[in-house]
């Protein structure tokens, strides 16, 4: 969402860069040859972990963006419970609900991960953008040094900061 | 033996979800369900934290929405409290409110749903998308880039930030509106409301061309419910009581205290979605099905209460019934009025002489051991509900995400659309449907604007093919390299 607060920068990006996947465009396959992802969010089920694993292989700079991928951040609040069924039978088998059932369709829901992670730790990462959200400052200075061929620099609170 | 056809990822919209279109032998359309595939378990991992601290880990469910779990959050902790807040508060939460209406409304309709209807539903998947708009028609998406900006400014105004501004607490406020940014705002809304006028005017010209949609995305009898004012029944977004009416116009709810909600709507799970199914519970599981959000909001109130929303408002009811218009299609429609709305609400807003007043937060203790907040986020009413022990600490929350209410009616939705867009599948092998009969199903979902994210995941990745530029603007390489 802070992505689409560079605003009018967008139109300028739309005449540099493809975007070839992306929840605002509508192409279901992920391409081979990608020059740059940006992962967000941690890995929380099994659809997470597959699709980090398919991008990493298909990509040249994979960038884990916000805190949530960085950190895990408020995702990994369940962490500390223990397991995943905790937090699923508090939400799906309360006895108030019609029907309680922890959601279980096999071929489409996925199954949670036992421990939610940053996405560093299932796949290398080649940049860390921290920001909850990363303001779209932030990440414009980091598109502009990727559209220049050099690496960004991530120094100083306006860079770094999380939260 | 049934086949199952599964669209995989469902793309603008926001948050993580998959249809599945199920084809009986002859090929033809027998079911189709919308399956929301994230789970977070907020309810859980909230036990035992202070409830002051929920306004800023609820935000998280959302990017695009964040404000509506701020208030709705804030507005819980006011209950539990049980204190008044100051009316400036009151008045600075709504144009915060008004603020997110118009850049979650704007993102929708030019950002994500647009390209299906002025690109054309089977036009190149590659380009069907916002940077496609910005190609075809460059004027239309500035305009409606520039827009959400001033949507997501009066929250950055207001609150110190676009997403998640720690602003909006139990009591209040934290911050008063400065001098400075209300004649910023003030400046800036004759050129945004000329904006929406422009689309307006544009959308309506384009519904007699768009008869097959209204009349097949989501154009079935249901309920509708939202909130409403308590003095005349006018179109609400952050106090009130809710209102439920029929498919004919009659009122079965009215001036119901959102506290009371529970006794209105109940919750059923479904094994193939993370999203749970509320109902009107004095008709039942299914068929208790009520719709939410920018239509609803239309349906149940007796007027907006600004003159140019109104004017709009008649012309919109024309095209219904007994005042009610159906269509999930419409939801677009509304969506554009209430983006008027929410303008010249602003404006009324930061006309009143009480708003630049710096009395905007009380402080209290808990008082209660129960709260309730309510809120008509963008895309509907929701309802956060905490019970808190001694010292604050949350011993229970539940949530109704706006969403979600409309679960029901989005899974009729799809299901309508595929029955009408496909046809006579051959079903020798794997079945295959073309693309182009696939996005008007992904289009019905899209009417509700969902917001399915939260913050784990949320709008997901934006990989790029980029082209280098040097400085004076020559192609130097077609790839990014480290």
């Amino acid at each position: 969402m802070s992505f689409l607060d560079m605003d009018e920068f967008l139109i300028d990006l739309a005449e540099k860069v493809e975007v070839v996947y992306s929840p605002v465009v509508d192409p279901k396959i992920y391409p081979a040859d990608v020059d740059v992802a940006f992962i967000e969010g941690a890995i929380a089920n099994t659809d997470n972990l597959e699709l980090a694993h398919k991008i990493r292989k298909n990509t040249k700079i994979v960038v884990s963006f916000g805190d949530c991928a960085v950190t895990a951040n408020v995702t990994g609040m369940r962490n500390p419970l223990g397991g995943p069924n905790i937090v699923l039978d508090r939400a799906y088998r309360d006895a108030r609900l019609l029907r309680p059932q922890i959601p279980h369709d096999d071929d489409i829901v996925p199954d949670l991960v036992e421990r939610v992670c940053p996405v560093h730790n299932v796949i290398k990462v080649d940049l860390f953008i921290p920001g909850c959200p990363p303001s779209a400052k932030r990440i414009r200075k980091v598109l502009e040094a990727l559209l220049a061929g050099k690496p960004p620099e991530m120094i100083g609170q306006e860079m770094l900061k999380f939260g | 033996m049934s086949q199952r056809v599964v669209i995989d990822p469902v793309t603008r919209i926001e948050g993580h979800a998959k249809i599945s279109v199920f084809l009986d032998d002859d090929g033809q359309v027998s079911d189709a369900k919308f399956h929301v595939v994230e789970f977070r378990g907020f309810e859980k991992f909230c036990e035992g934290r202070p409830f002051g601290e929920m306004p800023g880990i609820t935000a998280r469910i959302c990017g695009i929405c964040p404000i509506s779990h701020i208030l709705a959050s804030a507005k819980t902790g006011d209950d539990i409290f049980g204190v008044q807040i100051p009316p400036t508060a009151e008045k600075l939460r709504r144009m915060m409110n008004l603020g997110q209406i118009t850049q979650s409304h704007a993102l929708s309709f030019f950002h994500l749903s647009s390209p299906d209807f002025l690109l054309g539903w089977d036009s190149d998947p590659a380009k069907r998308n916002v940077f496609g708009l910005i190609q075809a028609n460059p004027d239309l998406a500035r305009a409606g880039i520039r827009l959400r900006q001033f949507g997501q400014e009066v929250i950055e105004l207001l609150g110190g930030r676009k997403i998640h501004p720690a602003w909006a607490v139990p009591g209040g406020v934290r911050e008063p509106l400065s001098r400075e940014n209300h004649k910023y705002m003030l400046d800036r809304l004759p050129k945004e409301r000329e904006t929406i006028l422009m689309t307006l005017g544009l959308f309506k010209n384009m519904l007699d061309g768009l008869k097959e949609e209204v009349e097949n995305f989501g154009s079935f009898r249901s309920l509708y419910l939202g909130l409403v004012t308590r003095d005349g029944a006018q179109w609400e977004h952050h106090d009130g009581d809710l209102r439920v009416v029929d498919a004919d116009g009659n009122v079965l709810v009215d001036a119901l205290d959102p506290r009371r909600f529970n006794e209105i709507i109940g919750e059923a799970v479904e094994p193939h979605s993370y999203l749970k199914s509320p109902y009107y519970k004095p008709m039942g599981y299914p068929q208790g099905m009520y719709r939410v959000g920018p239509l609803a909001r239309l349906n149940v109130c007796t007027s907006i209460g600004t003159p140019l929303a109104d004017a709009e408002l008649a012309e919109f009811r024309a095209r219904g019934s007994n005042g009610i218009v159906q269509s999930s299609f419409m939801y677009h429609y509304a969506r554009l009025i209430e983006i008027l709305a929410a303008l010249e609400r602003i404006n009324i807003l930061l006309l009143d002489p009480e708003i630049l007043s710096t009395r905007v937060r009380v402080h209290g203790s808990v008082n209660k051991l129960r709260g309730v907040g309510v809120s008509e986020a963008p895309r509907g009413t929701l309802f956060h509900d905490y019970e808190v022990d001694e010292n604050g600490l949350i011993k229970k929350a539940n949530l109704i995400i706006a969403t979600g209410n409309n679960n029901i009616a989005m899974n009729r939705t799809v299901k309508q659309i595929a029955q009408h867009w496909i046809k006579d599948v051959p079903m020798n092998g794997k079945p295959q449907i073309k693309e182009g009969f696939l996005n008007p199903v992904e289009a019905g979902i899209r009417c509700y604007d969902p917001c399915l994210s939260c913050s784990t995941h949320a709008v997901g990745q934006m990989p790029m093919h980029v082209t280098m530029y040097d400085a004076a603007g020559n192609v130097v390489d077609e790839k990014v390299r480290n």
